[in-house]
């Protein structure tokens, strides 16, 4: 009782199980998610990262076990939750504007307004003037700025990222981790984040869970503390940056064939 | 100066420099002769010329599209419709795809007295040959675009919590209509073979009547202006198509396959 009062969780996985035929993906897994902050889901492939981020999102059902989110079980797709896309999920025959306002749209919210929000969330991601554009016209890391800004634009609570920035280039995916350090400061929101890059992890998350594979379980919970509240241009050189890089590596190399 | 005019309008050349290299080989033919048979182009083109001035052309077309412009019809609206069905449930697809398969390969010709001794030798048989044209390739490349839509699209309509209605009419229908627009513009040549067969199988109205009766009379440069004529119509056709297709979906036709 004690400790519920003291961490408020936006999101608590309790016992979950997820098998695919023979193959146990998800064995007894339990994490929460503190409000607020970016958790990232860490690990090899085939660690089931994004099952699990995809069972909170409630896009495939667990066997068992229970995924809360604000205290209330998940049975599908809510309101509280959006997601970003790995290949970004645009549909390619529509402009930026009606991509981003597309949430709103399967919320029934009227055009004028489901428009004007989603102009405010293009200009926001930096991608003002761009609003006519198909997305054929756009770079891999401006289309993820898209999907970011649709995912932004129906303001639930939890921010689901599949590996977000995997299919954009190294130095756009520098610029969008430090974008994402100002995101989680200033939109009171709590992020979801799976990665398989252990610097991208230790440099974004406010706390970093590392699951290790076959099945999956959380094995290591990391929080780092210390740098979390430096210049962004200045975390890669802390010494509690380096050190948690190589203790993740260290207890990673192992599972990586 | 000539050297930029070229690049210019490079496809209106090319396209009127074949243009001329058929009709010249076909007016070449036609002068050797090949057959008696054969007329020149220009013969064929003079034909036309008469055809179009006695307005023998116009009261043939009228006959001609009817069953033409009804078959097509009836094949995008029933061939679309039962594509999406089957590319959504694979138990319908089991049930129904085979049928569309036979349909494509059946040799129509022989089926034709079938249809006669059915729907006897009015428009109703002439527009069964034009579906049966028709509609396969409209029904197989629907479907077949239909299953093949982006997972993730379907998944990024399901956490936006899009209904059933919403993930099938705003995404997978605009994502399949390229390839569904390919199967229309197929489906479309196949009808005008279709309501040419069936005028020169069934009974002899419209342009299949110009067809059998000038060769009946060995007025073949008459014969030959109504097969150009058919041909003409339908490649117009199928550019209106095409632009129609551009633009409904702007951003589709470069991204068909991005990411």
């Amino acid at each position: 009782m004690d400790n519920n009062l003291k961490t408020d969780n936006a999101v608590s996985v309790h016992n979950v199980y997820k098998n695919y035929g023979d193959v146990q993906a998800l064995e007894d897994l339990s994490l929460d998610f503190p409000r607020g902050e970016l958790t990232s889901l860490l690990g090899p492939s085939g660690c089931g990262k994004t099952t699990l981020l995809k069972i909170i999102a409630g896009l495939i059902p667990a066997n068992g076990g229970e995924v809360l989110v604000n205290n209330a079980p998940v049975d599908g797709p809510g309101p509280d939750r959006a997601f970003v896309f790995q290949d970004f999920a645009l549909m390619p025959w529509d402009t930026v504007l009606r991509n981003v306002a597309f949430g709103l749209e399967l919320r029934n919210v009227p055009k004028s307004e489901r428009e004007a929000i989603a102009e405010k969330y293009i200009t926001d991601v930096g991608l003002g003037g761009f609003e006519l554009k198909y997305p054929h016209q756009l770079s891999g890391g401006m289309r993820q700025r898209v999907g970011l800004a649709r995912a932004l634009s129906v303001d639930s609570d939890v921010l689901l990222m599949d590996e977000p920035f995997s299919a954009v280039d190294e130095q756009t995916r520098r610029k969008f981790q430090e974008d994402l350090l100002g995101l989680v400061k200033n939109e009171n929101k709590t992020f979801i984040f799976v990665t398989h890059s252990i610097e991208e992890a230790v440099y974004v998350s406010d706390q970093i869970a590392l699951l290790l594979p076959r099945p999956s379980r959380v094995s290591e919970i990391i929080r780092p503390t210390g740098f979390r509240h430096k210049d962004v241009g200045s975390i890669r050189r802390d010494p509690e940056y380096l050190d948690i890089v190589d203790n993740i590596w260290a207890s990673l190399r192992s599972y990586v064939e | 100066m000539p050297y930029t005019f070229f690049t210019q309008h490079r496809p209106l050349i090319l396209k009127i420099l074949s243009a001329v290299l058929i009709f010249g080989s076909w007016e070449i033919a036609g002068r050797v002769p090949v057959s008696f048979a054969f007329p020149t182009f220009f013969d064929s083109m003079a034909a036309l010329w008469v055809l179009t001035l006695d307005g023998t052309i116009f009261t043939a077309y009228a006959e001609t599209l009817k069953p033409l412009v009804v078959g097509v019809l009836i094949s995008t609206v029933i061939g679309v419709t039962l594509g999406v069905w089957i590319g959504l449930s694979t138990k319908f697809e089991w049930l129904i795809s085979p049928i569309f398969i036979v349909m494509q390969s059946a040799p129509l010709a022989a089926l034709i007295p079938l249809l006669i001794m059915v729907y006897g030798i009015g428009i109703t048989s002439k527009v069964f040959v034009v579906c049966i044209m028709a509609m396969p390739v409209i029904v197989l490349n629907t479907s077949g675009a239909v299953r093949n839509t982006s997972e993730s699209l379907i998944e990024m309509g399901h956490s936006f919590l899009g209904t059933r209605r919403d993930i099938i009419l705003k995404i997978i229908v605009p994502s399949a209509s390229p390839i569904i627009f390919v199967g229309l513009r197929l489906g479309v040549s196949a009808g005008f073979i279709g309501a040419i067969l069936s005028e020169l199988k069934i009974t002899p109205t419209g342009v299949g009547d110009i067809i059998t009766y000038s060769r009946s009379i060995a007025d073949y440069p008459s014969m030959y202006a109504a097969i150009f004529s058919i041909i003409l119509l339908a490649v117009l056709f199928l550019n209106v198509l095409e632009r129609m297709e551009v633009v409904l979906f702007r951003g589709n036709n470069k991204s068909l396959v991005a990411e």
